[in-house]
């Protein structure tokens, strides 16, 4: 169980991330944006396949599995409208979210812990820089951008899937699918899902850094901290899902 | 008198329940090298974490040229570290990038210069440690010895007064660690540098310290030149200078009771 010391120092990395990503930037002390797009390409443009694969799959399941229940109803039409509306307010973002911290979540505990282990984190201090400005912000930086970007991709390729199976095996017309999608799908749909997708950046990041900083010893604790980093951010990613939908639910 | 450039006046410091160090105060003179030495568990590099800023101690100040570090904030302690350099145990080398970046990142952190500029700067220290050529490779590429020597680079690579050695020829064959100790001395000589090494190696003890420093069990027990070190018939500084083992500390009786656990 988390004790009182713990929260204290999430606290403070939060705290601290914040302030050198959205705060010293205006006092003069610049966000490295090389290493933030390197970080970009190695946590966004690199898991592009893997959430696309993915992606379709949940569509056509989502699609299939809709299917089973309104065709009893005769309403194989409005399988557009339950893939469009599920896949925009909450598979695509969540599913983003969950390979993300599985990808770049460890990964970012493994670097920051390792660099802990080999005494690269006392080295940086020493030479007056700032760990949290020099590690956690570019990937802040990147993960807030991309993990709606993605989340947009895997919407467009779930629906896609849904699509590509209701035309085939459902044997809807595909301008009436196209319509149906068109007509259910509201701005706010998909705005929702990519603000829940910023969140999950934000706490995918804070938490493998957390566990990263967290490593007093060697190579083993490295690996328990990656791995309960998976596990913690896929939990706070769940969490804070529920939050947003309730949120989202009441007052929009 | 020597000048002084560190004053360490009664350090306290405490890992969880256990006291590291115990009270101890002692002063650094400037522009020597001074070589604090101790056996292992000592908290010798307890102390030196203390000294650069990486952690607090309890109790105490550490003054470094007449201001207490121990309680300015981070932005000042960071304007310090500006001027101080450090080489770590393993060198600490950040492994994902150059020689090169190593030895230019706090150049390009702290300073505005251009990149020509820093190029040819990074190519001067990595000259004077003898890795003329070696720019691009990564740390992973290089042996325990010559990491180390990456590391002397990117810590005088802003010219600091002050420079730290954590264990410098630990892990090192006695070449190496030789012409490692040269090179010290060379930063001492031709920089003017007011240098500290944390060791327990006493061959390199004797090549480069100017001022000696042993602590036995959190405590000191010896300040003075070298050869008052020598001298010395303090019975704990006899054994570590003869290498001889700690002698028992159970009497056969005694021992069979902790061992059967009554």
């Amino acid at each position: 169980m988390p004790t009182f010391k713990d929260i204290n120092d999430a606290s403070r990395l939060i705290n601290e991330t914040f302030y050198w990503a959205f705060v010293s930037p205006f006092k003069g002390k610049p966000i490295r944006v090389k290493a933030s797009i390197s970080e970009m390409v190695k946590a966004g443009y690199n898991s592009v396949p893997i959430v696309a694969v993915i992606s379709l799959f949940v569509g056509i399941i989502l699609a299939l599995q809709s299917a089973y229940q309104l065709k009893r109803f005769g309403a194989l039409t409005y399988v557009a409208n339950l893939v469009g509306v599920t896949i925009t307010r909450e598979l695509g973002p969540i599913m983003t979210a969950i390979i993300v911290a599985g990808r770049s979540g460890s990964a970012f505990a493994a670097e920051i812990g390792s660099m802990k282990a080999t005494e690269e984190v006392s080295a940086l201090i020493s030479m007056g820089i700032n760990p949290v400005r020099f590690l956690v912000v570019p990937k802040l930086i990147a993960l807030m951008i991309m993990v709606p970007a993605l989340t947009m991709f895997s919407d467009f390729i779930g629906i896609l899937g849904g699509f590509i199976l209701a035309i085939t095996a459902l044997e809807i017309h595909p301008y009436n699918y196209y319509l149906q999608t068109i007509n259910a799908l509201l701005v706010k749909d998909i705005v929702t899902g990519l603000v829940k997708a910023w969140a999950f950046g934000v706490v995918i990041t804070i938490v493998g850094a957390y566990h990263g900083f967290k490593v007093e010893g060697g190579a083993e604790e490295v690996g328990r901290r990656t791995t309960s980093s998976v596990v913690s951010s896929i939990f706070l990613v769940i969490l804070f899902d529920l939050f947003f939908t309730a949120l989202f639910y009441y007052f929009t | 008198m020597m000048e002084t450039a560190i004053e360490v006046i009664d350090l306290v410091s405490y890992y969880g329940d256990r006291e590291i160090l115990k009270n101890i105060s002692f002063s650094v003179p400037s522009k020597k090298i001074t070589v604090i030495l101790g056996g292992s568990g000592c908290g010798k590099s307890t102390l030196l974490r203390h000294i650069i800023g990486l952690s607090k101690p309890t109790k105490g100040n550490i003054m470094i040229n007449g201001k207490d570090i121990t309680t300015i904030n981070e932005r000042e302690l960071d304007e310090f570290r500006k001027r101080m350099g450090v080489l770590f145990q393993g060198a600490a080398l950040l492994n994902s990038v150059t020689l090169s970046d190593n030895v230019a990142l706090p150049i390009r952190e702290h300073t505005q210069l251009k990149e020509s500029t820093i190029k040819i700067m990074v190519r001067m220290k990595l000259d004077l440690v003898g890795l003329a050529g070696f720019e691009d490779f990564y740390p992973s590429q290089l042996s325990g010895g010559m990491k180390k020597r990456a590391g002397i680079a990117r810590a005088i690579a802003l010219d600091p007064e002050f420079l730290f050695f954590d264990e410098p020829s630990a892990g090192l064959d006695p070449i190496t660690a030789a012409g490692l100790d040269e090179l010290i001395l060379k930063l001492r000589d031709v920089f003017n540098m007011t240098i500290v090494v944390v060791t327990h190696e006493m061959a390199s003890v004797e090549t480069i310290a100017d001022y000696v420093i042993m602590l036995d069990k959190g405590e000191i027990v010896f300040s003075g030149i070298l050869d008052e070190l020598k001298s010395s018939d303090n019975q704990r500084i006899r054994m570590f200078l003869e290498r001889k083992p700690e002698t028992e500390k159970f009497l056969p009786d005694d021992f069979l009771k902790v061992i059967t656990g009554d």
